[in-house]
C-alpha cells in the first residue's frame, strides 16, 4: 500500500513547491478567488463540485472528477476520505466507507488534485483535520502546492484552532477556506471570513450534507450576513441538488458548491457519464440567474 | 497577622479549586480545544457560558447537592475488600462503591448536572452516546426526572452486548437508535450524536458521556465527577489517617477516573493510574488503550491520543468492555501522562476476567467489566507495592449487565478460570440474541415533549 512516501526528490520538492507558493501569494493571488471573479465577471455564479476520492474506486473516482469538469464545474472540491465524517449525511459517509475501507490516503489525494488541475478547473481539497495533521500540515501544504491544488476546505477546522494551517497556508500561498453557519455570532462571521482566503463556505442548513427539495432561505440570509463583513466571495452549500435549484442560490451567493448529488449519481452506478450529465445540468443553473452584485 | 491563621490545612479539600487546566478556551496543554462544524460553536459557547453561570449559582448548588443525596444516594462508600486484597500481594485495598449509585454507576454524578443545564437553558430534549449503555440508562433516567425528551444513539455491536441496558432505557422512556455505521460501536454512536446535534441544535442538547468530545465537555463532566474523588479522599483520611498510596480507575474516555483523580492531583505522593483495555494484548491490534497504544490527533472534537492508522483513520477499537470499547480519550488524561502526573496501563480482557470473577468470589460483589480493569490493576500494582500499600480502586459500576457476557466467557455460568476457548465464549457473548430490549414499540417519557419534530442523526442528511 502506499503509505507515507520518502522519496529523495521529497526535499527538493518541497523547497520548489514552497517557492512556486510565495511566488504565487505575490504574484498570482488565490486560485480560487480567480476563477469564482471571473465567473462573476461573466455575469454567473461558479460551480463548485464535490467527489470522495476513492469510490468506488480511486481511478474511477478520478474520472468522475474529470467528468464533472467538462460537464462545467468550474472547481472541485476533491475529498479526502475520512473514518469519521462527523458533517456528512449517509449519502457520502456510504462513499467515503468504501474509501476508507480500501485504505485510500493522502497520495490517492494529490493524484486526484493533478488529474483536475489538467483538466482545466481550480482543485481544493475537502478534508476533516485528523488526515492532514497526520500527513503533516507543512508537507501536506508543500505538496499540494507541487500538485496544483489551490488550498483546502477543513469543515472542522475552526480558525481559533488553526495557526499551524494558518501559517502554512501564509507560506505557500495556498488558499483556506472556513465555515460559517446561520448560528454564527456577526463577530464569528467577521473573524471566520477575515481568516479566509478564496472564499468563505456558507453552510446554508444547520445540519450535514444531504440532497434536500428546497433550499432554504436561511442560505441567502447567512450570504448577506456574510457580505456585510467581509469582502470575500461565499459560496454556498449543504443541499442542492437539481439545476433549479443551483440557479436559485446563484442568484444570492458567489458560488454554488454540489456534493450528496454528485455522489448520490456514483452510488446510482451511473459512473462518470452521469457525473457529466449532472454537472451540465448545474452548470446550466448557475448561468441561468443573474448575479447580484 | 500569623501566617497559621491563613495556611490552609492540608489535609482539607477544597471542593471549588480547580486544577488550573484546562486554559479560558479548553485546552490542556496542547491537548483538548474545539474540533467541530462553526455550526456547533455557537451551541458550545452558549453551553459554556450557561454553565459557567450556573456552577456558582447557589440555588444549582444546593440542587444538584440535593439531588446527589436524595435520589443518586451519596456519599457513596468506601468498602475494604480484605479477602480480595489477599491476591493483591497483601497490599489494602479499599473501594470507592460508584456501583451503588441510583442506576449503578458513576454516570448519574454527571447527567443530572448536564440535565439541570439543559433546562436552564431552555432545551426541551436531550441526546446522548452510549456504548455499555450505562450513560444511556443514566441520561434517560434523568430525562424521566425532569421531564425531557430522550434519545439515545448505541452501536449496534453494543446494542447486541449490552441488550439488558437497552430494554432499561426504553421502559424509561428514551428513544434508542442503533448506530449502523462504520465499526457500529461508541465511536459511531458519537458520530451519529453529533450530526443530530448539528441538525437540531435548536431545541436540543448534548449530554455528553465523558471527558473527552470539544469544549466545555471535558472541563464541564469532571466538575460533575469529582464527587467521587472528594468524598474519597475525605473518607480515606477519616477512616486511615492518611491518603492512598496509589488511586485506581479504569480509562475508556476517562470520566470515572478523573472524577476520582482531581481530587488527588495535588498530592504529589498519591500515585494516579489509569488502566485501559488491552482487549487480546496491545501486541496484538485488536485493543483499546488509547494511551498506550495510540499517538495524538484529533478525534470527535479535541485533541488527544487515538488509535489511528498511518492516513490518519480511526482505527477500531476491541475489547470485552463495551464501556471501554472506544479508540479515543479525554484530553485531560493525555495531558496528565504528557505531565507525568498519571500513568497508564493496559490490561487484557483475559485479566480483566479474572479480575472480575475473583471480586464475585471473594467480597460478594459482581463488578462491571469495566471495573474490573481497574481491579485487574490493583493486583498488578499491589504485588509491586507489597503489603504496607494503601490502594484506591474506583468501583465505578455494578456487573449486572455483564451477566450474560461474563456466562459466556465462563462457560455457561460456570465459574472456573478462563480457558482456551475464551475467544469462542467471547463471540457468542458478543452475538447474542438482542433480546426483549429491542422491541419496537416504545412509550415516551411521562409529559415530555414530542420526539417526532426532531430529525434523527442517521436520517438527518435524508430530510425531503
Amino acid at each position: 500500500m502506499s503509505g507515507a512516501p520518502e522519496d529523495d526528490g521529497g526535499v527538493s520538492i518541497a523547497a520548489s513547491a514552497s517557492e512556486r507558493g510565495a511566488e504565487r501569494s505575490r504574484s498570482r493571488g488565490s486560485a480560487l478567488a480567480a476563477v469564482i471573479g471571473k465567473a462573476r465577471a461573466d455575469g454567473r455564479a461558479a460551480l463548485i463540485a464535490y467527489l470522495p476520492v476513492g469510490y468506488p474506486d480511486v481511478d474511477t473516482s478520478i474520472a468522475a472528477m474529470v467528468a464533472a469538469v467538462e460537464g462545467g464545474a468550474d472547481v472541485v472540491e476533491v475529498g479526502v476520505p475520512y473514518s469519521d465524517p462527523g458533517m456528512d449525511g449517509p449519502v457520502i459517509q456510504e462513499a467515503v466507507d468504501v474509501a476508507v475501507r480500501a485504505g485510500v490516503g493522502m497520495p490517492d489525494v494529490l493524484r486526484a488534485v493533478e488529474a483536475v488541475a489538467a483538466a482545466g478547473a481550480v482543485p481544493v481539497v475537502m478534508s476533516y483535520w485528523n488526515p492532514i495533521e497526520r500527513y503533516g500540515v507543512d508537507r501536506f501544504a508543500d505538496d499540494l502546492v507541487a500538485a496544483g491544488g489551490a488550498g483546502a476546505i477543513t469543515p472542522d477546522l475552526i480558525p481559533d484552532e488553526a495557526a499551524a494551517w494558518l501559517a502554512a497556508t501564509e507560506r505557500t500561498g495556498l488558499d483556506r477556506v472556513f465555515l460559517v453557519a446561520p448560528s454564527s455570532t456577526d463577530a464569528r462571521l467577521a473573524a471566520t471570513a477575515a481568516a479566509s482566503r478564496g472564499f468563505v463556505y456558507a453552510a446554508s442548513t444547520m445540519g450535514v450534507t444531504g440532497t434536500r427539495a428546497t433550499v432554504s432561505d436561511a442560505a441567502e440570509r447567512l450570504v448577506a450576513r456574510t457580505r456585510s463583513v467581509s469582502g470575500t466571495a461565499v459560496c454556498v452549500g449543504l443541499g442542492v441538488s437539481s439545476g433549479d435549484q443551483a440557479a436559485e442560490v446563484a442568484a444570492f451567493a458567489d458560488g454554488v458548491i454540489v456534493g450528496s448529488a454528485y455522489v448520490r449519481a456514483l452510488l446510482a452506478g451511473e459512473g462518470p457519464d452521469g457525473v457529466r450529465v449532472l454537472s451540465e445540468e448545474l452548470a446550466a443553473g448557475v448561468r441561468r440567474a443573474r448575479v447580484r452584485t | 497577622m500569623t501566617l497559621s491563621a491563613h495556611a490552609p490545612a492540608p489535609d482539607v479539600p477544597d471542593a471549588t479549586a480547580r486544577p488550573e487546566w484546562p486554559d479560558a478556551t479548553g485546552h490542556f496543554g496542547v491537548y483538548g480545544g474545539r474540533f467541530v462544524p462553526e455550526a456547533l460553536v455557537a451551541a458550545l459557547d452558549e453551553l459554556t457560558e450557561a454553565y459557567e453561570a450556573m456552577r456558582v449559582d447557589p440555588e444549582f448548588v444546593a440542587e444538584f447537592a440535593r439531588l446527589q443525596r436524595d435520589y443518586t444516594g451519596r456519599p457513596s462508600p468506601v468498602t475494604e475488600v480484605a479477602r480480595f486484597a489477599e491476591h493483591c500481594g497483601g497490599a489494602r485495598v479499599l473501594l470507592k462503591r460508584e456501583d451503588l449509585n441510583h442506576t449503578g454507576s458513576h454516570k448519574i454524578n454527571n447527567v443530572l448536572g448536564q440535565a439541570l443545564l439543559t433546562k436552564r437553558i431552555g432545551k426541551t430534549r436531550v441526546i446522548a452516546e452510549t456504548g455499555a449503555g450505562q450513560h444511556g440508562v443514566a441520561t434517560a433516567t434523568a430525562a424521566a426526572l425532569m421531564g425531557l425528551s430522550c434519545t439515545v444513539y448505541m452501536g449496534e455491536e453494543d446494542t447486541r452486548r449490552q441488550a439488558l441496558n437497552v430494554a432499561r432505557m426504553r421502559l424509561l422512556g428514551a428513544e434508542v437508535i442503533p448506530v449502523t455505521t462504520g465499526s457500529r460501536t461508541l465511536k459511531d454512536a458519537i458520530n451519529e450524536a453529533f450530526r443530530d446535534w448539528v441538525t437540531n441544535v435548536e431545541t436540543t442538547n448534548y449530554v455528553f458521556g465523558t471527558v473527552a468530545g470539544p469544549h466545555p465537555f471535558p472541563a464541564m463532566v469532571r466538575d460533575f465527577q469529582r464527587v467521587i474523588g472528594d468524598e474519597a479522599r475525605e473518607q480515606v483520611l477519616e477512616r486511615e489517617g492518611r491518603l492512598p498510596d496509589v488511586v485506581l480507575a479504569c480509562v475508556g474516555g476517562g470520566s470515572n477516573a478523573i472524577g476520582i483523580f482531581t481530587a488527588f492531583v495535588p498530592d504529589a505522593g498519591v500515585r494516579l493510574v489509569g488502566l485501559e483495555a488491552g482487549g487480546d494484548g496491545v501486541d496484538t491490534g485488536r485493543h483499546a488503550a488509547t494511551i498506550t497504544g495510540g499517538d495524538p490527533g484529533v478525534l470527535h472534537g479535541a485533541r488527544s491520543y487515538l488509535l489511528q492508522d498511518d492516513n490518519g483513520q480511526t482505527i477500531e477499537s476491541h475489547s470485552i468492555s463495551a464501556g471501554l470499547d472506544y479508540p479515543g480519550v479525554g484530553p485531560e488524561h493525555a495531558f496528565l501522562h504528557d505531565i507525568g502526573r498519571a500513568e497508564y496501563r493496559p490490561v487484557t480482557d483475559a485479566e480483566a476476567m479474572e479480575a472480575f470473577a475473583l471480586l464475585c468470589r471473594t467480597e460478594g460483589i459482581i463488578p462491571a467489566i469495566e471495573s474490573a480493569h481497574a481491579l485487574a490493576g490493583a493486583m498488578v500494582v499491589g504485588r509491586e507495592l507489597g503489603p504496607d500499600s494503601l490502594l484506591l480502586v474506583n468501583l465505578s459500576g455494578r456487573g449486572d449487565k455483564d451477566v450474560e457476557t461474563a456466562s459466556a466467557w465462563f462457560g455457561l455460568g460456570e465459574h472456573t478460570a478462563p480457558t482456551d476457548d475464551d475467544e469462542r465464549a467471547v463471540e457468542a457473548g458478543r452475538g447474542a440474541e438482542p433480546g426483549p430490549g429491542l422491541d419496537e414499540d416504545q412509550q415516551p417519557t411521562e409529559g415530555a415533549v414530542t420526539n417526532d419534530e426532531a430529525v434523527a442523526g442517521p436520517d438527518a442528511g435524508e430530510q425531503a
